[in-house]
């Protein structure tokens, strides 16, 4: 059995032992002796909302099928055990072979989220990697980045080695292949940066230059040497149905948030609201084979021993197969005494047919998100939600016999007033109303709507992109317009309203679309002790303010600007498929207030329809 | 629907290694999932949200490992001991083994409500060194010699002073190659009158004024006892195994 890298007495004196010691159901055991290749593959928050995440769980997977390869897994050790790893000089280590991360050839990070740009220093610190790339040796691993936040690298370009730009299953090989021709033919670090940079998708920060203006925006971005491409290709998976999928996944010890088998159905969004950065970057759209999900679902099911399957995607509703699948999963093992959870699914008569069979509906919760309150508003940012099919949801739903309704909206969007703010008030009030109509003797006491509002962060890729964001102010001023609203409501009652702290808004903003300026700033927070920055208990507002400060970083640049259109974006070298020219018209129709139709009724010429797949081919919704 | 047939089953394994990190109530969803994997027809009970009918003899506390830890479930139908043991050790992870499998009788009752003792090994681990005390002479004047042993226990709202000798069936002290002392305990456990081996090992060295480091020791549980008219009986040798 490997030895533990922590003595019993880290272990015992820490929360969640669990969490360092891997030997998971599943985990993948090989001999670092026999690979090429030392991969380790980190998700850079606490273990358990780590091993929740989909696509480590496809790339450890597909990484170890390759016998010349061994991935591990390494997570962001909690503020106690990373006290202690600081004191006794403990380097971090992967779970599977507890062995230091510093050893391994490549270091790689899913970036899920701005707020974990600490915990990646976090990580390298800890690792006793150097935290900047021009610092690091021939003894140290290449340390490469994926993921959403991906898609605008520049803040994070000061501490990686290199990106990867889109979807993990395509170029990995190539890049590993790439790897193990370079390290047998002794070249230097940069040899090999170069060669990978040569790789579709993959990003080599180093190699490029940046000029700025005098407003401070950017004048110049240029590779610095001959052969590295000017743009990166996004990276696309075309056969979802064929892409490599996890038949074994692993199973956490401890509950993760993720206690369950997810089951993929496609990639990707055909709705087009103009706010989501998702529904941009993994177009086009493209559905898994009904057969291939249901034989995924029953091995994964075997395998894990997980008592609950969840189908993931960003709109279930639009899968064209739902029915067969839900039906099929329901038939296969709703009596084994397996949970089926469907998230992101539209409220009609079919989905709360299917969720009256698999959940209590007296204990669940009905989930909208109009993201926006007013019509006017939901048409700006494309949210084709309307409030008589919101309403006539709801009114079927409580004849089922729910009473609960959680709804979920977005406030400083583009063009936002105090109307749009109040009438979210009003619509929370109008459900409420629905369920009152309803005779007594078929109601079951008071009606629970529970209201949340999280502030508006605009993201590259989206039309939204050049949208100016506020002051931390402004948005608790919005908070307060829906709070007045909800109590003057005649149901006020039975509607509850929680929303988000905005000091944490306005950081995301300014490093959902900073520049590569902003890596001191970052590194400074993190030598000031920020860490688990997307956890409101450790979140120190007044630590970043000192750190923008002290590097003499204006952050209002980065947010309460409204970019023009001729602007050079940080993001701008990156091709994501859709097109800028497609955005701005976007972002046009969107201040005028019409709306966009989704990708199956009519093409809008977005630029995806390049990678010749998915929903673009499907019908005849093809640009002449 | 009539009464549907269900076979109580009782399942021994050992818990070692690295395993010895996770506490009782993962190690209830670890079988739990268990089962389903090894493809146990595990029976569940009714209502919206079934659950798999199990149940654990006596928990295991976090760092403490064991060669005999005891579930009891029920199933529908059942293959042969072996063979159960064989399908459920495959999907076991390194750190827990199943060492046997049996049926029970159908009005026997669970594990959990038998306990009444358990034998503990307790040792100091490789890294750290034991007292240097005359251990034959400690065990002698605390042990031996009292009729009783008193103890205050401080609970979270008071205080509670009781006999660490009525609950110490057995007391024996030996010694391991490199000469460190090697405690071997039975002690009683179960709902009421549990006693925790380390607070056994705590008093003894207390009593020569020294106060040890909780974690430079091992505690390892070695059986599982219920009580009958003869005396105690491991919860492992009841029922038979099914051929």
């Amino acid at each position: 059995m490997t030895q533990p890298a922590l003595k019993d007495e880290i272990l015992l004196a820490i929360d969640k032992p669990a969490r360092y010691i891997g030997n998971e159901v599943n985990m993948i055991k090989k001999n670092p002796k026999d690979v090429a290749i030392r991969f380790a593959m980190c998700f850079p928050d606490v273990y358990e909302i780590g091993m929740s995440h989909l696509g480590i769980q496809i790339l450890y997977d597909m990484f170890n099928q390759r016998e010349d390869v061994y991935c591990e897994r390494v997570y962001s050790p909690w503020p106690d055990l990373h006290a202690i790893l600081k004191e006794k000089k403990i380097p971090l280590f992967a779970l599977e072979t507890q062995q230091p991360v510093k050893d391994f050839d490549f270091l790689g990070i899913t970036i899920q989220y701005e707020m974990c740009y600490t915990n990646i220093l976090q990580v390298l610190d800890l690792s006793l990697i150097p935290v900047k790339s021009k610092e690091r040796t021939k003894e140290h691993p290449f340390v490469i980045g994926g993921g959403p936040c991906a898609y605008n690298p520049e803040p994070l370009a000061d501490f990686f080695d290199m990106f990867y730009i889109g979807e993990g299953e395509t170029v990995y090989d190539r890049l590993f292949d790439c790897y193990k021709e370079w390290k047998s033919a002794g070249k230097s670090r940069r040899e090999f940066l170069v060669e990978a940079s040569k790789i579709p998708g993959i990003y080599v920060p180093s190699l490029y230059e940046v000029t700025y203006k005098e407003d401070k925006t950017i004048a110049s971005f240029t590779p610095v040497e001959k052969g590295v491409p000017e743009k990166i290709q996004k990276q696309v998976v075309m056969d979802m149905t064929g892409a490599s999928y996890p038949k074994k996944p692993l199973v956490p010890f401890i509950k993760a948030t993720q206690d369950r088998v997810v089951l993929e159905i496609q990639r990707g969004c055909i709705r087009g609201c103009r706010f989501c950065q998702a529904g941009m970057i993994y177009r086009p759209t493209r559905e898994k084979d009904l057969e291939v999900l249901k034989r995924q679902a029953f091995h994964m099911l075997k395998n894990t021993g997980h008592e609950e399957i969840s189908l993931s995607s960003l709109s279930s509703s639009d899968y064209s197969d739902l029915k067969e699948l839900v039906t099929y999963l329901i038939d296969e093992f709703k009596g084994k005494g397996i949970n089926i959870s469907l998230p992101s699914l539209r409220i009609d008569a079919f989905s709360l047919d299917v969720m009256s069979k698999v959940q209590d509906v007296r204990k669940s919760s009905l989930t909208f998100a109009p993201e926006a309150g007013s019509q006017r508003l939901r048409d700006v940012i494309n949210k084709g939600l309307t409030e008589e099919v919101i309403l006539q949801g709801a009114k079927e739903a409580f004849l089922g016999g729910w009473q609960k309704v959680k709804l979920y909206f977005m406030l400083g969007l583009p063009t936002e007033t105090e109307e749009d703010m109040a009438s979210i008030g009003e619509l929370a009030n109008k459900i409420a109303a629905a369920y009152y109509e309803i005779p007594k003797d078929r109601r079951n006491g008071r009606c629970q709507i529970t209201i949340s509002t999280s502030f508006f962060v605009p993201k590259p890729f989206t039309p939204f992109q050049w949208a100016k964001m506020y002051k931390k102010e402004h948005y608790l001023s919005c908070a307060k317009v829906v709070n007045d609203s909800v109590k003057g409501q005649l149901n006020r009652k039975s509607i509850k309203y929680n929303w988000h702290e905005a000091d944490v808004t306005v950081l995301e903003g300014i490093l959902a679309r900073g520049d590569r300026r902003l890596g001191k700033v970052i590194q400074r927070a993190y030598e000031k002790g920020c860490i688990f920055d997307a956890w409101s208990d450790f979140f120190d507002n007044e630590k970043w303010m000192e750190a923008f400060l002290e590097c003499k970083i204006d952050p209002d640049f980065y947010t309460l600007r409204e970019r023009s259109f001729d602007e050079i974006l940080p993001w701008d070298f990156i091709d994501a498929g859709v097109t800028k020219d497609f955005l701005k018209k976007q972002y046009e129709t969107a201040l005028a207030g019409h709306v966009t139709l989704n990708c199956r009724v009519k093409c809008s010429g977005c630029g995806a329809n390049k990678y010749g797949g998915g929903v673009c081919i499907e019908n005849k919704n093809q640009v002449p | 629907m009539g009464e549907v047939y269900a076979l109580k089953i009782r399942i021994k394994f050992r818990k070692y290694g690295v395993m010895k990190f996770i506490g009782h109530l993962d190690m209830m969803r670890y079988f739990q999932k268990c089962m389903r994997r090894a493809e146990i027809d595990i029976a569940y009970s009714e209502g919206f949200s079934p659950h798999q009918i199990m149940s654990f003899a006596a928990p295991l506390g976090v760092g403490i490992t064991s060669d005999g830890e005891y579930v009891d479930i029920e199933v529908h139908s059942s293959q042969s001991s072996e063979e159960s043991i064989k399908k459920l050790n495959e999907v076991m992870v390194e750190g827990v083994e199943i060492i046997s499998y049996r049926k029970l009788g159908d009005t026997d009752k669970n594990a959990m409500s038998l306990v009444a003792a358990a034998d503990y090994k307790l040792y100091f681990k490789d890294d750290y060194e034991a007292p240097s005390v005359n251990y034959q002479e400690v065990y002698r004047k605390f042990f031996l010699n009292p009729s009783e042993i008193l103890i205050t226990k401080q609970t979270k709202k008071s205080e509670r002073t009781f006999d660490l000798k009525k609950l110490v069936y057995d007391f024996q002290i030996d010694y391991d190659r490199k000469g460190k002392p090697v405690f071997y305990l039975k002690v009683s456990t179960g709902s009421s009158d549990n006693l925790k081996p380390e607070l056994v090992l705590e008093s003894f060295f207390k009593s020569e004024g020294i106060t040890i480091n909780p974690l430079s020791v091992q505690i390892h549980r070695i059986d599982v006892y219920g009580k009958n008219e003869t005396g105690f009986v491991s919860l492992g040798e009841m029922g038979e195994i099914i051929e």
